[in-house]
C-alpha cells in the first residue's frame, strides 16, 4: 500500500499532539515528517517556567523523546526550518535546501515572542519568553549580571520575573497598565497579587510606556515616556505573542492574525492545515494548551477521515505557575450592565472569589488565595449550568468542605480534572480499571491528564487512591524495604534480631535478598539497624554508607568537599577562629561560611587535602554530613541577656558533648533558648529547649525543613538532669522505632504525641532507654583523628588520584 | 593498518580495596577501577552520565554495579550502561592482571 505522505512544520506541543492522535487513530495511514527549527524533540514548553525557576531539568521536559519518532516511523528533521511551500507543486524547501513532497501538510509553527520595536530592541541582552535558547541566555547572563528588567507584568512576564530572581538577580517589572495580569484579573485581585509578588522581592514600575533600550553593544538600561530610566543588564520582552505565520503569508495561505482556519482547521488552501498558537479560529489565536489540544484532536479525526464534531472555539482557564501564589481566572472576568456577580473579600486569610453571572449562568471566574473549587466553578460554567436555584454560598462553597475521601466520591464522572488535556474524572477512572494502572505517571501516559501544566498532578492521585481503595492502601502500608526484598522494616529488624544475624552480608543471604550485595537504599537501612540492636558489639560496615558519611565530609557539586568542625552550642574562642583561619588560607578555601547551624563551614575542599585539614585544625567533626546529632543552636541566654532565665549556652553544649556521633535513622537538630522570645528557634527543631522560670520546656518534632512542622510540647520538666534524661530516653526511643531516614517529625506523626508521652511517663522504661543509649555512645570514636592515624584510612578513602603518561607496548 | 595495543600499569592489585574506587588519570582521560568483593578488577570512565553528574570514585559498590555518590544513577561495571529509569552509558576499559600489577589495555 502506498502511504499518503503527510509534512508538518513545526515540532512544537499543539504540532505533535496531532500526530500523537493520528497515530492513536490510524497509525499507519500516513508516512509522516517533521519538520522543526529548534534543536530539540518536542517539549513542554509550559515548563520552561519551571525550567527556568530551577525547580526541574531540561531532560523532564521533554515530551516525546528521539526514541518515540523512531518507534512511530516519523522521520525529524531537527534544527531545520522551512523556508516556503510551493502550494502548486505541493512540495516545501528548507533552510538546508531539502525539498520535501507533502499530500497533506499540517502548519503547527507556533508564535514567537513579540518584541517592542523600539530603539535599542537588537542590543545584546534583550530576550523574549518562548523556547529554550531564551532560557540558556537568562541563566548564562545571571552568572555575571545582576539587573533584571521584565517588559510586561502578565502571565509570561511574572513567571519569567519569579525565575530571575530564583537565579538571584534583582528585578524589576514594568508594566504598561496600572492593573498586574489585567487581562485575567479584576483590580481587587491584581492588588492581592501585586503585593504577594512584593514580599517575593520583585518590584514593580507600573504604568511605564518604554520608549527606548540604553546601552552600547549591550543593553545597560531602559528609558521611559515621562523621561526616567531605569538600570539593566537583561530585558525580557514579556508582552505578548505573534503567531508565526510568514511562511503561510507568503506561499498565498491567507493570513489575518493567525492563519485563518475553518471549523476543521482547513484553510483556505486545499491539504493545507494549521493548527496551534499559528492559527486564527473565529478571529481568535489561543495561546494555552487546552484549546490547542481540542484543536489538535479535531484536525486529527478529520486527516484521517474520521467522523468528528466540529472545533467550535473553547472558554480558557488559566493559573500563574509562581509558588507561593494561587489563583484561577476564566470567562468574563469584570462586570458589565447584563451581568451580576458574587464577591468575597476575605482580606485577613488573603483569600478573594468573584463569580461572574448572566443570564443565571456563569460566566466569569477570578479566584484568588484558594482555587479548591476551580474544577467545580469551570464546569458549571463550561455547561452553562443554571445557578438560579442556588444560593450564592452553595455556589461558592464546594461540595470539596467535607473530607477528601467524600470529596472526591462525590465528584460528577464528567468533572474536568485537567483542564490543560481536557481529561475528566469518568476517563482516569475508567482507565485505571480497564488498564489495571497503579501510578500517576501510568495514568498520564494513557490519557494525557497531567502532561501539559502539571497542576492537576495532585487530584489525579487522589482520584487513583479513591479508585483502587483497599488495594491502594495496604499497598502504601506494607512498603518493603526497598526492592531489593519484600520484607517491611519491622520484619527485618525481627528477623535479625530473632535469628542473630550480626552482619550486612548474613542479613541478605539469609533473608533472600534479590540483589546478592543490595542497593543505596537497604545497604545503610541494615548498617544502622544492625548498629541500634548490637549497641557495643557492631562493626560498622563503612563502605555501605552514603558518600557524604563515609567520607566524613560533605560532598558538594562538583566533587569536592566541605569541613564543618564541632563548636559546642555555637560558642568558639579567638583561638579557634585563628586555627580556621590559618587553615583556610593554607589550602586556599574557596569558601568559608557561617552555616545555618551556627559554625564555620570551609567549602570547596579537595579530597585528598581533607586528612591533611582536619589534623591541622585538630578540632572534632562537625557531623555536618552526618544521620546523628548536627548542631545544638542556642542563644547567649542568662549569662549575658537581660531576658534569660537560663543558662542555655550551658545546656546546649552538655547535649551537644554527650549526644555527638550517635547513629541516627535521620539527622537530629536541637536547640536551646533561655526564654520564650525563643532566639535559638527551639520551635523548629527535633528537640528544642526553653527556659522558662524555675525549668525547661521541651519541644519535640519540629522541622524547618521540606515540610515545616512547628514542634509540640512533650513535657515541662525542672532541672538540666531531667532535661539530659528525658533528650537520652526520648532520642533512644527514636533510635529503636524509627523507619531509617524518617525525621523526628514524620515518625511523631506516625506514632502519635500521646502515645509517645505515655511510654515516656514511665520512670522505668526511661531508665532501660537510657541504659541502652549509653551503652551505644561508648563505641563512637572521633572520627576525623581516626582517619588522621590511620594510613589504611588515609589510602583507601583518601588517596591523591594517580597520572600516568607512559605506556609499554605488548 | 597495524593496530598495536598498549597497556599501562596503574596500580598494584593489592593496593586497591574492595569495594572502594581508584581514581587514576591517563593522560587527560580519568579512568576509576573498582575491585569488586569477587576480587576482579574493572574499570569504567569516572564520571556519571548525569547532567551535573562528576566522579564515581566515592560511589556505593553493589555485585557488578557501582550507584552514583551524587545523584545515586546505577551503573552497570561491566558494560558501563546506566540501569533504567536512568539512561546513558560511560566508557569501560579493558583490564589486565599480571605480576600483581594491574594494567589498563587500549
Ligand atoms: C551547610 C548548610 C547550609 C549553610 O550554608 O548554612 C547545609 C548544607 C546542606 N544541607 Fe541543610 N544545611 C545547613 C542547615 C540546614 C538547616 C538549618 C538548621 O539546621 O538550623 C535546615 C532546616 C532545618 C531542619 O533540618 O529541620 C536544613 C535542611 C536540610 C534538608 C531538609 C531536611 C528535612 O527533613 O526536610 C536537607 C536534605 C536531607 O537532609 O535529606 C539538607 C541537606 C543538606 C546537604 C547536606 C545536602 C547534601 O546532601 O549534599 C548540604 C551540604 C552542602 C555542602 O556543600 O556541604 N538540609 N539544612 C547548613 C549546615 C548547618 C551545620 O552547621 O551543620
Ligand atoms: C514560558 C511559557 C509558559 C507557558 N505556560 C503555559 C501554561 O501554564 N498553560 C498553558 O496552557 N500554556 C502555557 N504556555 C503556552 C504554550 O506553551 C503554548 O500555547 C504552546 O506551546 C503552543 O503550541 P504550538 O505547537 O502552537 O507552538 P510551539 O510549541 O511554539 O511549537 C512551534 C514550533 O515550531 C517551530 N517552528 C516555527 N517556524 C518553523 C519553521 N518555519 N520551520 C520549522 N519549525 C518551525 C518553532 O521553533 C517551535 O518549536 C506557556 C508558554 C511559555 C513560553
Ligand atoms: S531567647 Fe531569651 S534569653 Fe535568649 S537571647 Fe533571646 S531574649 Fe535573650
Ligand atoms: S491541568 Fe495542566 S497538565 Fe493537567
Amino acid at each position: 500500500m502506498n502511504k499518503k505522505k503527510l509534512v508538518m512544520i513545526g515540532n512544537g506541543m499543539a504540532g505533535v499532539r496531532t500526530i500523537e492522535e493520528i497515530l492513536k487513530a490510524n497509525p499507519d495511514e500516513f508516512e509522516i515528517k517533521i519538520f522543526g527549527k529548534e534543536p530539540h524533540p518536542n517539549y513542554n514548553r509550559i515548563k520552561l517556567s519551571t525550567l527556568l525557576q530551577g525547580d526541574t531539568s531540561f531532560d523532564d521536559i521533554i515530551m516525546n523523546p528521539l526514541k518515540w519518532y523512531e518507534e512511530n516511523s516519523i522521520q525529524l528533521y531537527m534544527g531545520e526550518t522551512a523556508i516556503k511551500i510551493d502550494t502548486d507543486k505541493k512540495i516545501i524547501v528548507t533552510d538546508q535546501g531539502r525539498t520535501v513532497e507533502y499530500d497533506e501538510l499540517i502548519i503547527a509553527t507556533g508564535s514567537d515572542s513579540f518584541i517592542l520595536p523600539i530603539p535599542g530592541a537588537d542590543k545584546q541582552g534583550v530576550t523574549g519568553f518562548r523556547d529554550i535558547h531564551d532560557c540558556e541566555m537568562m541563566i548564562n547572563v545571571s552568572r555575571t549580571y545582576k539587573k533584571a528588567a521584565v517588559i510586561g507584568g502578565g502571565l509570561l512576564g511574572l513567571e519569567a520575573a519569579r525565575g530571575l530572581l530564583n537565579l538571584g538577580m534583582e528585578v524589576n517589572i514594568v508594566h504598561l497598565m496600572p492593573d498586574l495580569m489585567e487581562r485575567q484579573l479584576d483590580p481587587t485581585a491584581s492588588s492581592m497579587l501585586k503585593k504577594e509578588l512584593e514580599a517575593q522581592g520583585m518590584n514593580f514600575l507600573m504604568e511605564k510606556q518604554t520608549v527606548e533600550i540604553l546601552g552600547d553593544e549591550r543593553v545597560t538600561g531602559l528609558r521611559f515616556k515621562d523621561g526616567s530610566e531605569v538600570e539593566a543588564d537583561l530585558v525580557v520582552m514579556a508582552i505578548g505573542i505573534k503567531a508565526n505565520a510568514e511562511i503561510a503569508r507568503q506561499s498565498g495561505v491567507y493570513v489575518n492574525r493567525g492563519i485563518v482556519v475553518n471549523d476543521f482547521m482547513e484553510t483556505n488552501v486545499a491539504n493545507i492545515y494549521a493548527v496551534g498558537e499559528c492559527a486564527e479560529h473565529r478571529e481568535i489565536v489561543y495561546g494555552l494548551v487546552a484549546p490547542l489540544y481540542e484543536q489538535a484532536r479535531v484536525l486529527a479525526n478529520r486527516l484521517c477521515g474520521k467522523e468528528t464534531a466540529p472545533y467550535e472555539g473553547s472558554v480558557t482557564g488559566t493559573g500563574l505557575k509562581v509558588s507561593g501564589v494561587d489563583l484561577f481566572s476564566a470567562g468574563e472576568i469584570l462586570d458589565d450592565a447584563s451581568t451580576k456577580s458574587i464577591k468575597v473579600h476575605n482580606e485577613f486569610d488573603g483569600v478573594y472569589k468573584k463569580i461572574v453571572i448572566r443570564d443565571n449562568r456563569i460566566v466569569g471566574i477570578v479566584l484568588y488565595g484558594d482555587t479548591k473549587d476551580s474544577t467545580k466553578l469551570f464546569r458549571m460554567l463550561m455547561k452553562k449550568e443554571d445557578v438560579s436555584g442556588m444560593t450564592s454560598v452553595a455556589i461558592l462553597q464546594s461540595e470539596n468542605s467535607g473530607d477528601e475521601e467524600s470529596n472526591i466520591a462525590s465528584m460528577p464522572n464528567d468533572e474536568l480534572v485537567c483542564g490543560c488535556n481536557g481529561v475528566t474524572k469518568g476517563t482516569i477512572v475508567e482507565a485505571i480499571k480497564t488498564q489495571g494502572l497503579t501510578t500517576v505517571d501510568q495514568i498520564s501516559g494513557c490519557t494525557n491528564a497531567g502532561r501539559s501544566c502539571g497542576r492537576c498532578k495532585p487530584l489525579v492521585g487522589k482520584i487513583l487512591a479513591h479508585t483502587l481503595g483497599d488495594s491502594f492502601d495496604s499497598d502504601l502500608q506494607k512498603t518493603s524495604l526497598c526492592s531489593c526484598t519484600s520484607l517491611t522494616r519491622d520484619e527485618v529488624v525481627e528477623e535479625i534480631k530473632a535469628k542473630g544475624l550480626t552482619n550486612i552480608k548474613e542479613v541478605m543471604y539469609v533473608l533472600d535478598w534479590k540483589n546478592e550485595e543490595g542497593c543505596t537504599k537497604c545497604r545503610p537501612a541494615l548498617n544502622y539497624y544492625l548498629g541500634m540492636i548490637y549497641m557495643d558489639g557492631y562493626k560498622e560496615d563503612r563502605d555501605s554508607r552514603l558518600v557524604n558519611e563515609k567520607m566524613h565530609a560533605n560532598i558538594q557539586k562538583d566533587g569536592t568537599y566541605s569541613v564543618v568542625p564541632r563548636m559546642y552550642g555555637g560558642v568558639t574562642n579567638a583561638q579557634d577562629l585563628k586555627k580556621i583561619a590559618e587553615v583556610a588560607e593554607k589550602y586556599d578555601v574557596p569558601l568559608v561560611k557561617l552555616t545555618g547551624g551556627q559554625r564555620i563551614g570551609l567549602f570547596g575542599v579537595k579530597k585528598e587535602d581533607l586528612p591533611q585539614m582536619w589534623e591541622e585544625l585538630g578540632m572534632p567533626s562537625g557531623y555536618a554530613y552526618g544521620k546523628t546529632l548536627r548542631t545544638v543552636k542556642t542563644c547567649v541566654g542568662a549569662q549575658f541577656c537581660r531576658y534569660g532565665t537560663q543558662d542555655s549556652m550551658a545546656l546546649g553544649i552538655e547535649l551537644e558533648k554527650k549526644f555527638e556521633r550517635i547513629d541516627t535513622p535521620h539527622k537530629v537538630k536541637m536547640g536551646v533558648s533561655a526564654c520564650p522570645r525563643n532566639c535559638a528557634e527551639a520551635g523548629i527543631k527535633d528537640i528544642g529547649f526553653v527556659g522558662i522560670d524555675g525549668g525547661w520546656e521541651i519541644y519535640v518534632a519540629g522541622n524547618g525543613g521540606v515540610d515545616l512542622r512547628a514542634g509540640e510540647l512533650l513535657c515541662t520538666v525542672k532541672t538540666q538532669e531531667d532535661v539530659m534524661e528525658m533528650t537520652g530516653a526520648y532520642l533512644q526511643y527514636y533510635r529503636e522505632t524509627a523507619s531509617y531516614l524518617e525525621r523526628t517529625s514524620k515518625w511523631l506523626d506516625r506514632l502519635g504525641l500521646e502515645h509517645i508521652q505515655k511510654v515516656l511517663a514511665n520512670e522505668e522504661t526511661r531508665k532501660a532507654l537510657n541504659e541502652r543509649m549509653d551503652k551505644t555512645l561508648q563505641r563512637y570514636n572521633e572520627p576525623w583523628n581516626e582517619a588522621i592515624q590511620s594510613k589504611d584510612i588515609q589510602q583507601k578513602y583518601y588517596p591523591k588520584e594517580n597520572t600516568f603518561v607512559g605506556s609499554d607496548s605488548k | 593498518m597495524i593496530q598495536t595495543a598498549t597497556r599501562v600499569a596503574v596500580a598494584k592489585y593489592d593496593d586497591l580495596a574492595i569495594r572502594a574506587g581508584y581514581a587514576v588519570k591517563l593522560e587527560d582521560q580519568e579512568i576509576v577501577l573498582f575491585k569488586l568483593t569477587t576480587g576482579e578488577v574493572r574499570a569504567i570512565e569516572n564520571r556519571s552520565p548525569h547532567p551535573k553528574g562528576n566522579r564515581l570514585a566515592e560511589g556505593l559498590v553493589s555485585g557488578e554495579y557501582v550507584f552514583c555518590p551524587l545523584y545515586d544513577w546505577k551503573i552497570s561495571l561491566i558494560d558501563g550502561k546506566v540501569q533504567a529509569p536512568d539512561k546513558g552509558q560511560v566508557k569501560t576499559f579493558e583490564v589486565e592482571i599480571a605480576d600483581g600489577n594491574v594494567y589498563l589495555v587500549f
